[in-house]
């Protein structure tokens, strides 16, 4: 980027026609297709369940800041994903800024900043696994639900797959995770049965 | 080891000896088998005797680096009016490398009782364990076992009677390779990006919250009560006459194409040899093994007739010019392109550096496409000089050594494997001559 030829203060002026102009407050990341489509309801309210299990949680840390992760597993559990509206909820329990809790939930691969399918499915396929055919385990799970395309929800929006980096159980190739759940020892022949089971 | 194969004859069973017993999870089947005997004993010694046993016993870090643990533990000083912290790293993500998932599936209580010594041993009130966030069974039970073991009195303010305040503490982590590194797992704790820290201050001055902190493996401090029941010479029993750096059992994940993977304890100085193929089985079935990495994928890889000279403790591995590191046995037989397993390990470490030094951002990125270039058959001569340069400016200029780490299985398989690069290139280059020709 070139600076034109006006003043630092210049070149840094917001434009004239940018800014709370609807009563709406500044532009976010909210309106750019991260936003809830209902109005958010809040998941640490006072006095609610998971409220108390994370005033319980701050009693173990010097810090509040020490209880964000567990704050975002929370509300990843209760709404699938991780909002903007959420990560503003997070932060004004833990007094912190909302951008600080995102630039938290961004480090960590699994916090989904999006709605995701019904039954998440990741697959390893680093090298250990690789070498005991996780590349045909992907392949079979992506033919058997649909998908045909890693990172894609299926059309009825159940499931979605991708590859995922080393998930820790190497000698039993290959491990598949399925949001909360761990199947081990996967082949391309079990896949359908393991697709069978989760649809009930 | 016991899961999923029974123990081999030839194995020393400590730490994986309940291996398969769900009864071993609960509290009382952990108290028939002779648990937290060890805890009560500790609780009643001086925090310094506990130190002194575990530095007799030469117990070494089992996470990768091998610090002597009763080293580490004197470093922190009981009595200078800061609170300390344990944190026990199980965030195991190396791959190649599933050990600690088998010792908290299995034995959570060994893990609790370990962390409730290890914290009273370096004048600690709290333990944390680290576990990475995609152990959803472990989790559940290790948090079980700390459960049961508040509500029996065994930690707490009141740990087994003794007035002492032990807590243990369960923190999962969300996916992050790097939060195996010490002082990345104390900023994940912190609620903090995973990013690692500049040392010094090391975590025995400046911890996690800023306090004196010790960081260590699960498999260490699951060690620690045997020691403390058994007494350093038992412990000192495993280990090559020519060798007393090295002592003890030892864990290894074996995976990859073998006969039969999975966990196997072994003493120090076991011979690699017998280790492939008599209890692991040897290559499947009408195979040949290629190569091996010894522990886990950020070691030097090997070829077969390397490995198998390796005499398996920390100095024989380096001694051969790899490392026992984890522990986890990767291999490979003659069946799998190479260069696309090494593009395969490189990915992995593109994909998990936290992106705070240039040299390792920007380094594992340009490898792994590399790499991949040269799998798809578009790779040129010049490519293997430009890995190796790349992966030269990687090592030891950055904060910790995830970039090392990606240019270690780069190098070496290079080194070690250059002909089945070259049989990439020449590829192309076959394809390319009749083409002009015409």
């Amino acid at each position: 980027m070139s600076a034109p030829n006006t003043s630092t203060a210049e070149y840094f002026r917001a434009p004239a026609d940018w800014g709370p102009t609807d009563g709406k407050g500044f532009e976010t990341a909210a309106s750019h297709g991260h936003a809830e489509h209902a109005p958010y309801q809040p998941v640490l309210a006072v006095g609610s369940a998971r409220r108390k299990e994370l005033d319980e949680l701050l009693t173990r840390y010097p810090t509040k800041m020490a209880v964000l992760l567990p704050a975002l597993w929370m509300v990843q559990h209760e709404r699938g994903w991780v909002s903007d509206d959420a990560m503003a909820e997070v932060a004004e329990v833990l007094e912190l800024t909302p951008a600080y809790v995102k630039g938290v939930v961004t480090f960590y691969t699994m916090y989904h900043q999006h709605p995701v399918a019904k039954h998440f499915i990741q697959v390893c396929t680093t090298s250990p696994c690789n070498a005991c055919g996780a590349e045909g385990v992907v392949e079979a799970f992506l033919k058997h639900t649909g998908c045909h395309e890693l990172g894609t929800t299926s059309p009825d929006g159940n499931f979605a797959v991708i590859e995922v980096e080393c998930l820790g159980a190497c000698g039993f190739a290959t491990p598949v995770q399925i949001n909360e759940d761990f199947i081990e020892s996967v082949t391309p022949e079990r896949v359908p049965e393991i697709l069978a089971g989760l649809k009930s | 080891m016991g899961y999923p194969h029974k123990p081999h004859n030839r194995e020393t069973v400590v730490l994986s000896k309940y291996f398969g017993d769900p009864e071993a999870a609960t509290l009382d089947g952990w108290k028939k088998r002779g648990g937290y005997v060890a805890l009560q004993k500790a609780l009643t010694m001086a925090p310094g005797d506990i130190v002194t046993i575990v530095k007799d016993s030469g117990l070494r870090g089992r996470g990768g680096a091998g610090f002597p643990t009763g080293v580490k533990w004197s470093f922190m000083k009981p009595g200078d009016g800061k609170p300390h912290y344990l944190c026990c790293n199980a965030d195991e993500s190396e791959p190649g490398t599933f050990k600690d998932r088998e010792i908290m599936r299995w034995t959570p209580h060994a893990l609790v009782e370990g962390c409730a010594i290890g914290a009273y041993a370096i004048g600690a009130e709290t333990a944390y364990i680290y576990i990475r966030g995609e152990f959803t069974e472990p989790i559940v039970k290790v948090e079980n076992a700390i459960k049961e073991a508040y509500a029996a009195g065994i930690l707490g303010k009141n740990a087994m009677g003794t007035g002492k305040t032990v807590n243990v503490w369960v923190h999962r982590g969300a996916g992050a390779y790097i939060c195996g590194e010490e002082t990345a797992l104390m900023n994940s704790i912190e609620g903090r990006r995973g990013n690692p820290r500049i040392k010094p201050p090391f975590p025995a001055v400046s911890g996690v919250f800023a306090q004196p902190t010790t960081i260590n493996n699960v498999e260490t401090l699951v060690a620690v009560p045997h020691i403390l029941n058994n007494g350093a010479d038992w412990y000192k029993q495993w280990m090559r006459a020519d060798n007393p750096k090295s002592t003890g059992t030892k864990l290894y994940s074996v995976c990859g194409n073998v006969q039969r993977p999975g966990n196997y304890e072994v003493p120090m100085g076991f011979p690699f040899k017998d280790f492939l193929y008599d209890l692991c089985g040897g290559p499947p079935e009408g195979r040949k093994f290629k190569a091996i990495i010894p522990g886990g994928i950020s070691v030097p890889i090997q070829t077969v007739d390397e490995a198998e000279a390796s005499l398996m403790d920390y100095e024989g591995f380096v001694a051969n010019g790899t490392m026992l590191g984890s522990g986890g046995v990767i291999i490979f037989d003659d069946a799998q392109n190479i260069v696309k397993q090494i593009a395969r390990a490189a990915r992995f470490f593109a994909h998990e550096s936290c992106a705070q030094c240039t040299q390792c951002r920007e380094g594992t990125a340009w490898t792994t496409k590399i790499l991949e270039r040269i799998v798809a058959g578009d790779g040129t001569h010049e490519d293997l000089d430009t890995l190796l340069d790349i992966g030269e400016q990687m090592t030891g200029k950055t904060i910790c050594v995830l970039s090392d780490s990606c240019a270690t299985p780069v190098a070496s398989g290079i080194k070690k494997f250059r002909a089945d690069f070259e049989a990439l290139i020449k590829k192309k280059r076959v394809h390319m001559v009749p083409a002009q020709v015409a």
